[in-house]
């Protein structure tokens, strides 16, 4: 067994993590939950941005509120903390205004699909070229374990006592019938496909989503006798099953059954931004004055 | 384990922040070579951070580093000539 001193030696000749040069040191540590998986999932995405070869610094980190929310405050990108269910519209907006810009939406289930969920699936239908990163930890985490549309049927929530009555979302098969050009679901214990998966997500033009289960170990597992969150992690790794390409409609979640994971939806579609630009240049053809970020993205760098 | 026994095996190593570590295990449980266990040492605020227990078993894989929700370890594969 390691002496006290040897267990909290650090070597000076080693590297440091390499995932702290995208985060921002000073807040870490988090506030999440010991168990909780919603780290693994940032550092998942702090890796794939690192090996992307992407230009950093026309990267764009936006997030909602709850507990994910709280990545773009710890990711040292240009982010931006929006208000409840508003980071799709944020993400498009910023979007719009400089098309140069990856814009990744980073954010929880209940803020994208509850309150948020008309800019998401709107989002999805015009194929705003976004990447959306949502964690499904299948509860309201930080208002205190309310039931949310992803919550699965039987499972008891502090807004549902005697088990949830109500029918849950089948998040996948939502974001590919709104129109979404790639759709994929990992759980936080798929660490390599899941940093793979994001890779190919944000080379993707068009709305690309990608659902990551993740255990919220104080409120869902704790609520529901499912253990820590080290449980729900055996839990994922025991009962999911790669079908990549399967049917989205296949796909629903049950409480604690099998979890289907994989890249479901890759497909291509034009992007609502490219639409407009050709729309308008064949219908206005030279009376289209296209702003200059316009330009440069659609028309190559040179700007003819 | 069986395969880590062998000859050829890669030789990594693990570098781990304690005081980071909220113990939640994920490191430990999901090391492909079973290299890693939770330290019966506390850290500052209680929780049991990781040790590398069996250090030959290590190979760098970085599976820790992927799955710590707390960056507070993560895997690298040792360069000859450096380290023990």
């Amino acid at each position: 067994m390691a002496t006290e001193e040897q267990l909290f030696a650090l070597d000076e000749g080693v590297p440091a993590n390499p995932v702290e040069e995208l985060l921002r040191m000073d807040r870490i540590p988090h506030i999440w939950c010991p168990g909780c998986g919603i780290g693994t999932t940032v550092n998942c995405f702090v890796r794939a941005l690192q090996t992307s070869g992407t230009d950093l610094t026309k990267v764009a980190v936006v997030s909602g509120i709850g507990c994910t929310g709280r990545v773009a405050g710890y990711i040292n990108l240009d982010s931006f903390h929006t208000t409840h269910g508003r980071a799709i519209p944020f993400a498009t907006g910023l979007k719009l205004a400089n098309p140069e810009l990856k814009v990744i939406v980073y954010s929880g289930d209940g803020d994208l699909t509850a309150i948020g969920g008309n800019h998401f699936i709107h989002a999805a239908r015009r194929n705003m070229d976004l990447t959306v990163i949502l964690v499904n930890n299948m509860i309201y985490g930080m208002t205190g374990g309310q039931v949310a549309p992803t919550t699965p049927l039987t499972a008891t929530a502090s807004t549902m006592p005697h088990g949830n009555y109500e029918q849950t979302f089948n998040l996948p098969f939502l974001a590919e019938s709104c129109g979404a050009v790639y759709v994929a679901r990992w759980t936080a214990y798929h660490v390599r496909h899941l940093t793979k998966s994001i890779k190919e997500a944000m080379a993707k033009k068009g709305f690309s989503f990608i659902e990551i289960l993740a255990p919220c170990p104080t409120l869902y597992s704790r609520r529901n006798k499912l253990g820590d969150g080290l449980e729900q992690m055996v839990y994922f790794k025991d009962y999911s099953e790669i079908r990549h390409g399967a049917d989205t409609k296949s796909v629903a979640l049950d409480f604690q059954g099998k979890i289907v994971v994989g890249k479901f939806v890759d497909k291509e579609r034009p992007t609502y931004q490219q639409a407009m630009y050709d729309h308008f240049a064949k219908k206005l053809g030279d009376r289209y004055v296209p702003s200059e970020e316009m330009r440069k993205v659609f028309h190559g760098p040179d700007g003819n | 384990m069986a395969e880590s026994a062998t000859a050829k095996k890669v030789k990594g190593t693990v570098v781990i922040v304690a005081e980071r570590c909220k113990g939640c295990g994920f490191c430990a449980e999901f090391c492909p070579t079973d290299a890693l266990e939770l330290s019966s040492q506390y850290n500052a605020k209680g929780y049991h951070p990781p040790v590398l227990a069996r250090k030959d078993d290590c190979t760098g894989c970085d599976i820790c580093g992927m799955v710590c929700p707390d960056f507070a370890i993560y895997g690298f594969i040792r360069k000859k000539g450096k380290g023990n």
